[in-house]
């Protein structure tokens, strides 16, 4: 293919950076999170370090040109190790007034910004609240402002394709996608390669992937030739450690970690679910996955779907339901089913903002202690969280594994960041992952003087093992016929039972086995100082922002220690031990103060919280200079690392 | 070929060694030693019986039945059902339901589950009220009816059973009574009729409610009316009833209506085709209280493919089109590139 090669360029000075963000931003409709999905594995292959967030609207299509219509996507790409999708912006691309309105704050002073400057029309201003264009009225000074009429150059540039103004309109993302990749001198072939997948092999649709390419191409001749930027950026290699590696977003790694789960296992995978924003991409990702003896189910609803998981469960299968938001509260009542027959189920909780409806398309950390409390009556479940995209692949298996050995219900929580953002992911190697052993009893376990037949030999669906689970004898078995159910049961007999003592012992017994959950926490990892001036708790997705502010506190000689939970209910045993080693202890959370509350109730800390609720991961910057209000004066400056 | 090796089973195989804790004179009673008498005809494996249920008097069922079992949670048996036999598609799922379980609280999975045609057996416990909660009406309800939510009288429409579950598309859709002293006992026929069916099966069976609805279907059980008030449906026959078979179904125009036997012939009665939808439907409407018989027997029978065996054919499709899933291959799928040392 007719592809430039870069480097050779002698009309423009280049530039080396250790690293850059850049966020694309326009209409639902101008194809924002494909251009910036088609940036990031372009720089992930080419061998930076990247981190993305993608920021969309909840509407399909909002009014097109209005402010809630925009749709965003941020990537940070570097020589460097990075953790998260970076505060504020180097290059913001504006593909129409609306757009720039509501991303220009994030821009960096002196920073790049390129816009489509054939959108700035009067409608279009009108619609986003310009009373003047912002192009002409000398308010982006602080900015190196490039107008570009991208769209009439993509229009010129595929006239001769004979395609309609509407399909050559849709290009014109690509066309921008072009002009940026030759200002940071990437190569054009993952692109090319992905659209002739995309259009001429799956969608058979030959003439769109050539539209599409030919505006690549023509935006980046375009940098090239039209002597409009000064220089060009060049972000070298990052130093990752060895290995193979993809780009994975945290809901593709969910689905792989289940069906590597099940794998492990030697079982069948049944998920089951229903539509909703933002967990529905694991019901897609697991439906394509057949051949893998996927069985998805997508039921009538939320409450369907765990009753669904806990069927199959019962039946032997690795039994997953996945949800978000208000489908997780509908579940509440079947969990309690779960916990109260002993089945193991995964419940994935992509967490979104809320209440209610809340914030579909944004991420919060709010349903911790829903996870951990949120049902009638005492009614324990394991809870962990992953961190980022590519652990939620670990974090998925663990669920798995949690769940069969203990067997009890696991709730696993991700979130909108990283269920949508991605990563650059080490793969795994299958051989290497630790096998899961299940065992269906096919024999009598117990005798009993009061059982008829076959010697007084019976089957007690609830005799417990070292680890406080009870078998899981599966339908088809014979002689092993049992009856599970919400009613109490009692302990061995598995017979229903009121008698009061009996359930003292089986609430006890739940909680207990829930708490043997500790005998497989490894020891915790300690970031930065072991003991100190402050200690960071986080959990979940906010591991990014507060890894990397973790890192400029001790450059800036802080005396900080930062600890990232998995395991949430229970939590690791030798937390305690570690929070006592530190004068403070900081919660870092995307929501009221949820984490903190079972901390402080926990361990008698008076632990302090750092909390947002505005759908928006933390800043990295944000997180520092509030911790900082909280720490002594540093005393020596490190060297930078 | 598992039939060579079948136990002889009796009914004592599929009791439990737990008590039976309905009311005296619970209808219930007499389904449970129904159910137990007729599955050792079926020559299933006893192992293979999952009996599932919700929340209620009639969803205790599972506890009395010597099978495997799940007692589940208010209305969501029809889901935790279908999980059971997507998981494993060789099991006999049968799936216990009270009025207020299976058309109030679990109305929609109950659609749900019919219309998807699980092969399942659904036994609707119909006893117009809320048993286990003590006597408040319910979904079958009749307008009207005085309980203690209701103190003047239900003004709820209620639903009709048969006309629900065609309405969604069930493919086997029959009624019975729990007992019957004027001679048509049905119920093991519609039980075993079910039983070969393959796709979903919904029974509505009129049952008793000794404490709090007692007698609300005397007028089709009891001896001196039974005959009067119910009429057997049967495939390809003339609709005949009455205790001396003197009366018969004719269509008058596009309504139905009764004949004597004495006046009409029986080839212009009307003949039951369990394969006509409009017919099932106009079936399901029929009312004693307008002098009509109400049907018993198969109303509805049709063949459909059943969601558990495609479910399976696609996965199977799917291993044959792209072989079997290889974990590491998918992992490295995508764009991958490597760091080395
Ligand atoms: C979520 C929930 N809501 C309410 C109840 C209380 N409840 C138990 S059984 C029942 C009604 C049962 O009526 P039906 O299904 O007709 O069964 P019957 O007892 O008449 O056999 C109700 C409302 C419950 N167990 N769970
Ligand atoms: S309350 Fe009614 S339905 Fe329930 S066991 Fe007693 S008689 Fe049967
Ligand atoms: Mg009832």
């Amino acid at each position: 293919m007719n592809t430039p090669v870069s480097a050779v360029d002698r009309k423009h000075t280049t530039e080396t950076l250790e690293g850059a963000v850049i966020r694309f931003c326009g209409d639902s409709g101008d194809g924002m999170q494909l251009t910036g999905g088609e940036f990031t594995t372009t720089s992930a292959v080419f061998g930076n370090d990247v981190a993305t967030f993608p920021d969309f609207p909840a509407e399909i299509r909002a009014p097109a040109g209005t402010l809630p219509g925009v749709s965003g996507f941020q990537v940070n790409f570097a020589s460097t190790d990075i953790s998260t999708p970076g505060d504020k912006v180097d290059v913001l691309v504006a593909m129409n007034p609306a757009g720039l309105k509501t991303n220009l704050a994030d821009l960096k002073a002196g920073g790049i910004l390129i816009v489509n400057e054939d959108a700035f029309n009067n409608n279009n201003l009108k619609k986003a609240g310009y009373a003047r264009n912002p192009l002409d009225d000398g308010s982006l000074k602080d900015y190196k402002l490039y107008k570009i009429p991208i769209s009439r150059l993509c229009e010129e540039s595929l006239a001769e394709t004979g395609m309609g103004a509407k399909a050559i309109g849709r290009a014109k993302n690509m066309y921008t996608l072009g002009v940026v990749y030759w200002l940071f001198d990437r190569s054009l072939e993952p692109t090319i390669k992905h659209l002739t997948d995309l259009f001429t092999k799956k969608k058979n649709q030959p003439e769109v992937a050539d539209l599409n390419i030919r505006a690549l191409k023509a935006g980046y001749y375009m940098g090239e030739t039209a002597e409009m930027f000064q220089s060009r950026y060049i972000v070298p290699k990052a130093k990752l450690a060895p290995g193979k590696y993809r780009q994975i977003s945290g809901n593709e790694a969910t689905a792989l970690g289940l069906i590597a789960g099940a794998r492990l296992a030697k079982k069948t995978l049944t998920y089951a679910g229903y539509p909703i924003t933002p967990a529905s991409d694991i019901l897609h990702f697991l439906s394509a996955y057949k051949n893998y003896h996927v069985k998805t189910l997508q039921m009538e609803d939320e409450i369907a779907a765990v009753c669904a998981a806990i069927g199959a469960s019962y039946t032997g299968d690795i039994a997953v339901t996945g949800s978000s938001g208000p489908g997780i509260a509908l579940k509440g009542e079947g969990i309690g089913l779960a916990v109260m027959t002993e089945l193991p189920i995964v419940i994935v909780n992509v967490q979104r903002g809320g209440p209610s409806t809340g914030l579909p398309t944004k991420t919060e950390q709010a349903d911790l202690l829903q996870a951990v409390y949120g049902r009638n009556s005492e009614c324990p479940c394991i809870v962990i969280a992953a961190r980022s995209p590519g652990d939620c692949f670990d974090a998925a298996v663990e669920a798995i594994r949690l769940a069969t050995k203990y067997m009890t219900p696991v709730m696993l929580l991700t979130d909108g960041y990283i269920a949508n953002g991605a990563e650059p992911w080490l793969l795994p190697k299958m051989s290497q992952l630790k096998p899961i052993e299940i065992q269906h009893p096919t024999a009598f376990n117990a005798h009993s003087d009061e059982a008829e037949g076959e010697g007084n030999n019976v089957y007690w669906p609830y005799l417990r093992n070292e680890n406080l689970a009870r078998p899981w004898a599966i339908p088809g078995t014979p002689k092993l016929e049992h009856r599970v159910g919400g009613l109490e049961k009692a302990q061995n007999t598995g017979n229903v039972s009121y008698d009061p003592m009996n359930h003292q012992r089986m609430v006890d017994l739940r909680q207990a086995k829930v708490e043997k959950v500790v005998q497989d926490i490894p020891p915790t990892e300690i970031q930065g100082e072991k003991s100190g001036d402050v200690l960071l708790i986080g959990w979940g997705g906010t591991y990014g922002s507060i890894h990397a502010a973790t890192e400029r506190l001790l450059n800036r000689g802080h005396k900080v220690g930062t600890v990232h939970l998995r395991y949430i209910n229970p939590l690791p045993p030798d937390l305690g031990e570690i929070i006592r080693r530190f004068k403070t202890v900081v919660v870092p959370e995307l929501n009221k103060g949820q984490l903190i509350r079972i901390i402080r109730d926990r361990f008698l800390v008076d632990a302090r919280g750092i909390n947002k609720v505005q759908g928006k991961p933390f800043l990295i910057s944000e997180l520092v200079a509030q911790i900082e209000a909280m720490l002594p004066q540093p005393r020596v400056e490190r060297a930078a690392r | 070929m598992t039939q060579i090796e079948l136990p002889k089973y009796s009914a004592k195989d599929f009791a439990t060694d737990q008590e039976v804790r309905w009311c005296p004179g619970c209808g219930d009673y007499a389904i449970l030693a129904a159910v137990r008498k007729v599955l050792p005809d079926l020559n299933h494996r006893k192992e293979n019986y999952v009996f599932v249920s919700g929340i209620g008097c009639s969803s205790r069922f599972p506890y009395y039945m010597g099978t495997y079992g799940v007692h589940g949670i208010h209305g969501r048996a029809p889901a935790i059902a279908t999980g059971i036999k997507s998981a494993n598609p060789n099991l006999d799922v049968w799936l216990v339901t009270g009025d207020g379980d299976g058309l109030s609280i679990g109305g929609n999975h109950l659609i749900h589950m019919l219309r998807r045609n699980v092969n399942i057996k659904v036994l609707l416990f119909n006893n117009r009220i809320y048993g286990l909660t003590k006597g408040q009406y319910s979904p079958t309800s009749l307008t009207g009816h005085r309980t203690k939510s209701t103190p003047l009288g239900s003004i709820d429409h209620p639903i009709h059973p048969i006309s629900f579950a065609l309405g969604v598309e069930a493919t086997f859709v029959a009624r019975c009574t729990d007992v019957n002293k004027g001679g048509l006992n049905v119920l093991p026929d519609v039980l075993k009729a079910a039983a070969d069916h393959r796709g979903s099966a919904f029974v509505e069976i009129y049952q008793d409610c000794n404490v709090f609805n007692h007698q609300a279907f005397f007028y089709a059980t009891e001896k001196d009316t039974a005959r009067e008030t119910t009429v057997l449906l049967e495939h390809g026959k003339p609709l005949i009833f009455g205790a001396n078979r003197d009366k018969g179904i004719r269509f008058n125009s596009t309504r139905l209506e009764v004949v004597s036997l004495e006046n009409v012939k029986e080839d212009d009665l009307l003949f039951h085709d369990e394969t006509d939808p409009a017919l099932a439907f106009l079936l399901s409407r029929m009312h004693h209280t307008q002098g009509l018989p109400e049907p018993v027997g198969v109303f509805y029978r049709v063949n459909k493919p059943c969601y558990e065996d495609m479910l399976t054919e696609q996965i199977e499709k799917s291993i044959a089109q792209r072989g079997e899933g290889d974990l590491e291959k998918l992992l490295n799928s995508g764009s991958t590139w490597t760091v080395s040392e």
